[in-house]
């Protein structure tokens, strides 16, 4: 199971890459990514039992790592479906050829191996050595429509991102040199620095866990080396913006949660704890400062995208079960909320030919089923109920104050508020506003999968059925 | 011998330091470029003595594709997108380059201070020379910041991966081979993908330096 999960993608990648284009390919990348969901399914039931592993442990799924296969899966085949559709619009327009839609194809397969390979590593180098690498992939899929603004935001992000990523890498070495003049043998196997963590060394711990916060951080789009998210999220085609921002965020902060358990069994809350607020303060300060002054509803999107990337930081700063299965829940509601919001975005991008606020109306009017499902989006994003960031945000700012940190609650409480403010004026220009042309009826293939993504949040948040169990279990493990 | 071993170390830590040096101080890229291949060569020869004294052959081997990725195969991409670019030059950095070279000093001694918990861990000699790797890895971050062409930022990040490389070298008995292999292969990916955008950029924008690049912003 663990090794048809990796293959699987792998498999359709090279399918990809090598068969000449039809569309059968872009409809094989849907085919792998629903294979790619069941099998993260049977994973999580398998591992609230016992964790399967597979190559002598080397990779394995316990049920932190089930649950962000779980959300790879869902994110992964909404923007596969989004996939067929871009590729589509595209290939007929001309804007793209046959052998640049056989490489979008190959690669989306690529980066999906990769963020699996990710949360399956259990050793912490093969789990940067995989997040690098879904750098590496990502950036072709950043820069895929090949306009200016596509390059540079291409090449701001693999810079950046490189940059970043290296000084975890760095840390990540400082932990192993630690742990090579330890008590125990030298290893980078999670679980065993974890049980030996006690007796690393705790100023090389310290410089470590600092260093791989900055260096993670910069791909979860923690300030202060943010800057390329903005960029690549509003250049990149919709699809790739859903699964960057509903996943690969998300996978980064997967492993910085990793190390934090290493740093915290070292070194105890405090240093942790105080790291991780500086880091999710100052994100959530420049997000809703950046979110409220923009034009541009997809660079809105983005900065959301970082708001709550702040928010799931200071969740882990406080660090107690509670708060852990907050950040779980929230990841899982973040990622389909924002996969369908950057999907309908493309969508409204590809009707109306701009992605400025101003320059869209009426789109309640005009296409009903797309604005409809822009609305509910926003409202699901902003953690209205009964969608489940409406519980997972309350979770998180709850757990805050009951680890004593009650004037951060009150803080992140604000920035949520602001937030609501901010995105309801845009939201109201865009979706009620004058209609300029008549109505126009939505594809049944894109509203669909999108009205079940929303239909599963507001599941998840009414009964938390099906992942309540693997939640709390998922939150035990990154203790 | 083991005077020898550890004299032999030193010189080639000291080599790796001053390419690092060079690529701040030349402002040819070509100049940069090679630099930075006589830099692979020297991170290249650490990995070698360290495994010839430790008797480790898979770290030795290790040596060798450092050898062919970082003195050859990288050096030589990075060329290719300097013979296209007609005024080879880092034209107007932002810091001149006597203030980059005090400014690469300061960092090494700052790198000097914040490691000083792990080389008293180590407590080898190898490890004593832990410093350099992390200065390296401040140099190649300082010269991102004050140099504007795509090819210095390309040197500038491949420096960063030598510096930690270098500290890995030092200050582990061997990081496992997977590991290398992989942050290898990504190392080499990343080459490569710049490779492609630069010279799309240069082809279809005729975009040279990144302060042409100046479009998305807020």
């Amino acid at each position: 199971m663990i090794l048809a999960i990796l293959a699987l993608p792998l498999l359709a990648g090279a399918i990809s890459a090598l068969a000449p284009w039809r569309r059968g390919v872009a409809l094989l990348g849907v085919a792998s990514l629903a294979g790619v969901l069941v099998l993260a399914a049977l994973i999580a039931r398998a591992s609230l039992v016992v964790a399967p592993s597979a190559l002598g442990g080397s990779l394995g799924a316990d049920p932190l790592s089930a649950l962000m296969l779980l959300v790879i899966g869902a994110v992964g085949l909404l923007a596969a479906l989004g996939g067929v559709r871009y590729l589509d619009a595209q290939l007929e327009r001309g804007a793209c050829t046959p052998r640049q839609a056989s490489l979008y194809a190959a690669l989306v397969q690529g980066f999906i191996a990769a963020m699996i390979l990710t949360v399956l590593a259990r050793n912490i180098a093969v789990m940067w050595v995989a997040v690098e690498a879904t750098t590496v992939v990502t950036t072709f899929l950043v820069g895929h429509r090949r306009t200016r603004g596509a390059l540079e935001a291409s090449w701001k992000y693999i810079i950046i991102c490189s940059v970043g990523i290296a000084l975890a890498f760095l840390g990540t070495m400082l932990l192993y040199v630690a742990a090579s003049h330890g008590h125990g043998t030298a290893s980078l196997d999670w679980a065993t620095l974890v049980r030996e963590a006690p007796h690393l060394n705790h100023a090389v711990v310290r410089l470590a866990f600092s260093l791989i916060v900055l260096g993670y951080g910069t791909k979860v789009g923690l300030a202060p080396l943010h800057s390329w998210l903005p960029d690549a999220h509003s250049q990149a085609p919709a699809p790739v913006s859903a699964l960057m921002s509903g996943v690969l965020l998300s996978v980064a902060f997967y492993a910085l949660l990793r190390c934090r358990a290493i740093a915290v069994a070292a070194l105890g809350t405090d240093f942790v704890r105080t790291t991780l607020l500086i880091s999710g303060l100052v994100t959530l300060g420049v997000a809703v400062t950046m979110l409220l002054r923009q034009s541009d509803y997809k660079r809105m999107l983005a900065y959301s995208s970082m708001e709550h990337m702040g928010l799931v930081c200071l969740a882990a700063a406080a660090g107690t079960p509670l708060a852990l299965a907050a950040v779980l829940l929230h990841v899982v509601g973040h990622g389909l909320a924002k996969s369908v919001l950057f999907l309908t975005a493309g969508e409204i991008v590809e009707a109306d030919g701009t992605s400025q606020i101003a320059g869209v109306s009426g789109l309640l009017v005009r296409r009903p089923a797309l604005g409809g499902l822009f609305a509910v989006g926003l409202a699901a994003l902003v953690g209205l109920p009964p969608f489940s960031l409406f519980a997972s945000e309350l979770g998180v700012v709850r757990a805050l104050s009951a680890a004593g940190l009650a004037w951060v609650s009150a803080l992140a409480l604000a920035a949520l508020a602001l937030v609501v403010v901010g995105l309801s004026a845009p939201a109201a220009r865009m979706l009620l506003g004058p209609a300029t042309t008549a109505p126009q009826r939505a594809s049944f293939s894109f509203s669909v999968p999108m009205g079940v993504a929303l239909g599963a949040l507001a599941l998840l948040g009414v009964v938390a059925w099906p992942l309540s169990s693997l939640i709390h279990a998922g939150a035990a493990v990154a203790l | 011998m083991s005077l020898s071993y550890v004299s032999l170390l030193d010189l080639a830590v000291v080599v790796v330091m001053v390419t690092a040096a060079l690529t701040l101080w030349r402002q040819s890229l070509a100049a940069a470029v090679k630099a930075l291949a006589v830099q692979g060569v020297g991170l290249a020869a650490v990995a070698v003595i360290l495994g010839a004294h430790r008797h480790d052959l898979v770290l030795v081997g290790v040596g060798g594709l450092v050898l062919v990725i970082k003195a050859v195969a990288a050096p030589w991409l990075i060329g290719r997108v300097v013979a296209h670019d007609h005024a080879a030059r880092e034209a107007s950095p932002l810091i001149n380059v006597p203030a980059s070279l005090v400014g690469a000093g300061v960092l090494t001694l700052l790198a000097f201070a914040a490691t000083r918990d792990v080389v008293a861990l180590v407590g080898t000699p190898a490890g004593r020379l832990i410093p350099f790797g992390v200065a390296i890895v401040l140099i190649g971050f300082f010269s991102m910041v004050v140099r504007r062409r795509a090819v210095s930022q390309i040197v500038g990040l491949l420096t960063i991966d030598n510096g930690i490389a270098l500290t890995a070298f030092l200050g582990t008995s061997g990081v496992p081979l997977v590991v290398e292999l992989g942050v290898t292969l990504d190392v080499l990916l990343a080459v490569v993908v710049l490779q492609v955008l630069v010279a799309q950029l240069q082809r279809h924008f005729n975009v040279h330096d990144l302060d042409q690049l100046r479009d998305l912003h807020d």
